[in-house]
């Protein structure tokens, strides 16, 4: 019995110190401090402290989760629909993500397949497909995915808690955060010609419509120009080639 | 509708995405349109939710201490300063102009 614990250990030992699980580390604790901002944000919209929590325990991927209390902050919950929507629509790309990490760490029944697709994020894939072999992925994928998880939930709890004390929230600035929050996860998608363009359109298009629709649907609409440039490669990728 | 079931709906959907990666049958969205699409629809709500936060307020635009505090933060993204830092310092901005003006 303690030989099997003192092997579980070592080969733990062994998997952490292998440079995929290193990327993974790094790579969660640098996204986890995220969870302070998110945290704070949401108590900022009117979240409690045990709202907040529940959704970095259960929707657990953060753009969605900036984006449903950044909505919700604006209209309250009259614009609970679009908020919905809007983190919705953000979380399609974790379905890409669902279909490329499945081959490699889909190994065996419905709970491991369940966790699986609960860490599923950027960063777990990002780091995974960053790997050169297969083995390396799946622990790339596996050790990100958990250390974001643990580290994002801590905080989160911390940066509500931080929200709550702070009071009002304009005159320390968290609304201009928020955006600020945003760009930074926008920025790293920005490299091709063709996102840029989407981008910029996008903000136009929803600030323009700021005046004439109900709070949240702006950025629905906004989401029309992906649909558009997406299905006739404008500005495209093809012609770069 | 209550904040909590927002947040129960909206924490269902995006976890049944998660789960419909790994049951839908594989090269759907591996197809170049579909992957495109959804690789185009982050950027676009992302930018627009940058765009709203920073000049919404209520259904009116305004130009205030925000605008500011992101084109701060733009340029330590450009500098590559961390994530964290720069949603702080986009903070320490705009509360300083609101506690200024």
């Amino acid at each position: 019995m303690a030989q099997g614990v003192d092997d579980a250990d070592a080969s733990a030992r062994r998997v952490l110190a292998t440079p995929a699980a290193r990327d993974g580390l790094a790579v969660g604790l640098a996204t986890a401090a995220y969870g302070i901002s998110f945290g704070a944000l949401s108590v900022a919209a009117g979240l409690d402290v045990w709202q907040t929590c529940f959704l970095s325990l259960v929707m657990f991927t953060g753009g969605s989760q900036f984006a449903l209390v950044g909505v919700l902050a604006s209209g309250g919950v009259a614009a609970g629909g679009t908020a919905i929507a809007t983190a919705a629509l953000l979380g399609v790309r974790n379905v890409v993500y669902g279909m490329r990490m499945k081959p490699l760490v889909d190994t065996g029944g419905p709970w491991r397949r369940a966790a699986a697709a609960w860490v599923t994020i950027d960063e777990s894939t990002a780091v995974a497909l960053a790997q050169t072999d297969e083995r390396q992925a799946r622990v790339g994928f596996w050790v990100t995915g958990v250390a974001i998880f643990l580290g994002w939930n801590l905080t989160t709890l911390a940066g509500a808690l931080i929200g709550d004390a702070i009071g009002d929230t304009r005159a320390w600035g968290l609304d201009a955060a928020a955006a600020a929050a945003f760009l930074g996860l926008l920025w790293p998608r920005l490299k091709r010609f063709q996102a840029g363009a989407v981008a910029v359109a996008a903000a136009l298009v929803a600030v323009l419509a700021t005046p004439v629709l109900m709070p949240g649907l702006p950025v629905l609409v906004a989401a029309v120009v992906a649909v558009l440039v997406g299905w006739f490669d404008l500005f495209g990728r093809s012609r770069e080639r | 509708m209550t904040t909590w079931h927002v947040i129960l709906i909206a924490s269902a959907a995006t976890l049944a995405l998660k789960l419909g990666g790994y049951l839908v049958p594989a090269g759907f969205l591996e197809r170049e349109r579909p992957a495109r699409i959804a690789d185009l629809l982050t950027v676009a709500l992302l930018a627009a939710l940058i765009g709203v936060q920073t000049f919404a307020d209520g259904q009116q635009i305004v130009v205030d201490a925000r605008l500011p505090a992101v084109i701060v933060a733009a340029a330590l993204y450009a500098l590559r300063v961390p994530f964290v830092i720069v949603v702080f310092a986009a903070a320490a901005v705009a509360a300083g102009i609101r506690a200024v003006t």
